[in-house]
């Protein structure tokens, strides 16, 4: 029939019309991602961090690089390093995430955001400075004890629960406030717990640990 | 020196033209002040069609983000309604290129010449009652004829520019330029013949039922015709930008590129108030003494949103399926519909070929049923009649498979 599919035609586009549009104005709104979204960043916590340059070895490129001194006030508490450089060339990343996964104290997160452009490419090494006073809003890559993943239980500290959205991922990773070093941790984690005996960074939070345990 | 515009002169109905005629007349002779009234006349008309091209820009891109479910332009401005001046002001700023071997007087003649015949279409449009510039007594000739203007510039621009792809844009726009006006020519005459007049206020005055109704055959032949003139989607392969590049005005850039495009969107307006007025009624309403100029914009509108629902949905014809569709689908309508009005007129007019409103509805009832046996009737005999045999499983050859032969 060929008068009567060219109204048919124009009522699925009239369809459309009606329909709410379904781009996102993006810097007004911002879509939700994916917890394990590697972002152009990343995210360190010096407090976490013994110097131990596992992310460096690891780094397929050298990209990292990193000078450390012996720390004095740390000492009586183990071989901690005081870091004096910690520079990652960015512009040369290509985001595997090894550095991560080599990071035995999970000092080091994938970052979640991805608003890092620059002019100059020199202006694309993360300095330790840079790297001390981003906000943290780690991504869950290699990262599982921040998600609040079904099945296992999280550690209540490092998720956040998100009222709507994908019920399989709960954490949001820039819906909150930034995460200190206290919240991202494994040893909260009741499986690492259970498994691992835990970590013990210092006396202060192992106290806490252990009385969270009995 | 006082000057009062006579009331017999031709351009007495016209409110605004009198209004500044009798102004200026109290202080200046009689002939500069029918020059300047006329000047101001232009002046709204000119802008009427620029501005109405700039509304219809943002119309359009807006309207077909919503048909393709995004948003559109809106940025700027509230609902993003200042982009076509941004857009303008971009244009303005690039650099007016013409090229090496272009023939330069008639490459700088064709925008001038694409939105003439727009405003002077616009001097005969009732905008509301005895509201017209020119209240011609042929104005759907004077229309079919300005509008034809339309074709010669495209063929300058296709021929001056010294490019292959122009020139194949501009061969392509004369053709269905030529094919369509046929058609649209022929529906045109029914609501003539109807209307007994040409003026464009005697139409607008004959429509105590809306034309559309009454042939709503002539109102389908008519609007896909105008689609085809105005190089609109589904019949824009003049301009296909997949296969031609940007057709006719390849070349052009800056100021001539952003008239080329202004006609083109005022061309739309213009023509979707020439369609409200001579198929919806025009100016004629509830109120129409004081509301008619919002009756006309309501219907224009209206005939706008149906170009752009048009382009959003069909895809691009073919040259030879557009030349079919014209020669083969929408001449044949035209002339079931002019047939179909010729002898309803010659049986239901009076003794003093009068139509009344009955006779109009009985007319309206006749011509809907004619419209759709004669759709269905014609669009099932241009209907592409190629079967595509299924191939048989030993037709395949599968290569490096050596077939053994069993006799």
């Amino acid at each position: 029939m060929y008068g009567f599919a060219m109204v048919k035609g124009l009522l699925v586009t009239l369809k459309n019309l009606t329909r709410k549009p379904f781009t996102i104005q993006y810097p007004e709104e911002r879509a939700r991602q994916h917890p394990r979204f590697r972002g152009e960043e990343f995210v360190w916590y010096e407090e976490r961090c013994t110097g131990c340059a596992s992310c460096a070895k690891y780094c397929p490129l050298g990209i990292i690089k990193i000078v450390t001194s012996p720390s004095e006030s740390a000492i009586p508490q183990g071989d901690k390093y005081r870091l004096e450089v910690f520079d990652i060339e960015l512009q040369r990343c290509m985001f595997c995430g090894l550095c991560v996964e080599a990071c035995p104290y999970d000092a080091l997160f994938m970052g979640s955001g991805f608003e890092q452009g620059q002019y100059s490419r020199k202006n694309m090494v993360i300095t330790i400075d840079q790297l001390r006073n981003a906000e943290k809003h780690p991504s869950t890559w290699f990262r599982p004890q921040l998600e609040g993943y079904e099945g296992e239980p999280s550690s209540g500290r490092g998720s956040r629960s998100i009222a709507q959205g994908d019920s399989r991922f709960t954490y949001d990773p820039r819906g909150g406030p930034p995460l200190g070093w206290r919240e991202v941790g494994r040893e909260g984690w009741r499986w690492h717990q259970r498994e691992k005996a835990g970590m013990r960074l210092d006396t202060e939070s192992a106290e806490q640990a252990g009385a969270g345990d009995e | 020196m006082s000057c009062q515009l006579a009331a017999d002169n031709v351009l007495y109905a016209n409110g605004l033209y009198r209004l500044v005629y009798d102004l200026v007349g109290t202080i200046l002779p009689c002939w500069l002040s029918y020059v300047i009234a006329g000047l101001v006349m232009i002046f709204v008309l000119v802008n009427a069609v620029l501005l109405g091209a700039a509304v219809i820009t943002w119309a359009e891109r807006r309207l077909l983000g919503r048909f393709q479910n995004r948003v559109g332009p809106n940025r700027w401005g509230p609902f993003g309604l200042f982009q076509p001046l941004a857009d303008l002001l971009k244009l303005l700023t690039k650099e007016d290129l013409t090229p090496d071997g272009a023939d330069k007087p008639v490459f700088a003649l064709v925008p001038i010449l694409m939105v003439a015949p727009l405003v002077m279409m616009t001097a005969v449009i009732p905008f509301a009652e005895n509201t017209s510039l020119a209240a011609l007594n042929v104005g759907v000739l004077y229309i079919l004829a300005v509008s034809s203007i339309t074709s010669i510039a495209i063929f300058m621009a296709g021929w001056s520019s010294n490019n292959r792809y122009a020139m194949f844009g501009a061969a392509r726009s004369v053709a269905v330029l030529i094919s369509y006006e046929v058609p649209v020519v022929l529906s045109l005459l029914g609501v003539v013949m109807v209307a007994a007049s040409m003026s464009l206020g005697s139409i607008v005055e004959a429509q105590v039922l809306p034309f559309f109704l009454v042939q709503p055959l002539a109102f389908f032949v008519f609007m896909a015709g105008m689609s085809a003139e105005l190089n609109r989607s589904p019949f824009d392969v003049a301009e296909a930008e997949s296969e031609i590049i940007a057709g006719y005005h390849t070349e052009y850039s800056g100021v001539k590129f952003a008239l080329i495009q202004a006609a083109e969107f005022g061309g739309v307006g213009v023509v979707s108030a020439i369609a409200a007025t001579l198929f919806l009624g025009g100016w004629s309403g509830p109120w129409s003494e004081y509301l008619g100029w919002l009756w006309f914009l309501i219907k224009t509108g209206a005939i706008v949103f149906l170009f752009i629902w048009f382009r959003a949905t069909y895809p691009r014809l073919r040259i030879d399926q557009i030349m079919a569709v014209s020669w083969k689908f929408l001449l044949p309508l035209s002339l079931v519909n002019l047939a179909a009005v010729t002898l309803e007129v010659f049986l239901l007019r009076g003794p003093e070929g009068v139509l009344t409103t009955g006779d109009l509805g009985i007319m309206a009832v006749i011509n809907v049923v004619v419209t759709v046996v004669a759709i269905w009737v014609f669009g099932n005999l241009i209907r592409d009649r190629v079967k595509f045999q299924a191939r048989q499983p030993s037709d395949v050859v599968v290569p490096g498979v050596t077939t053994i032969e069993v006799h």
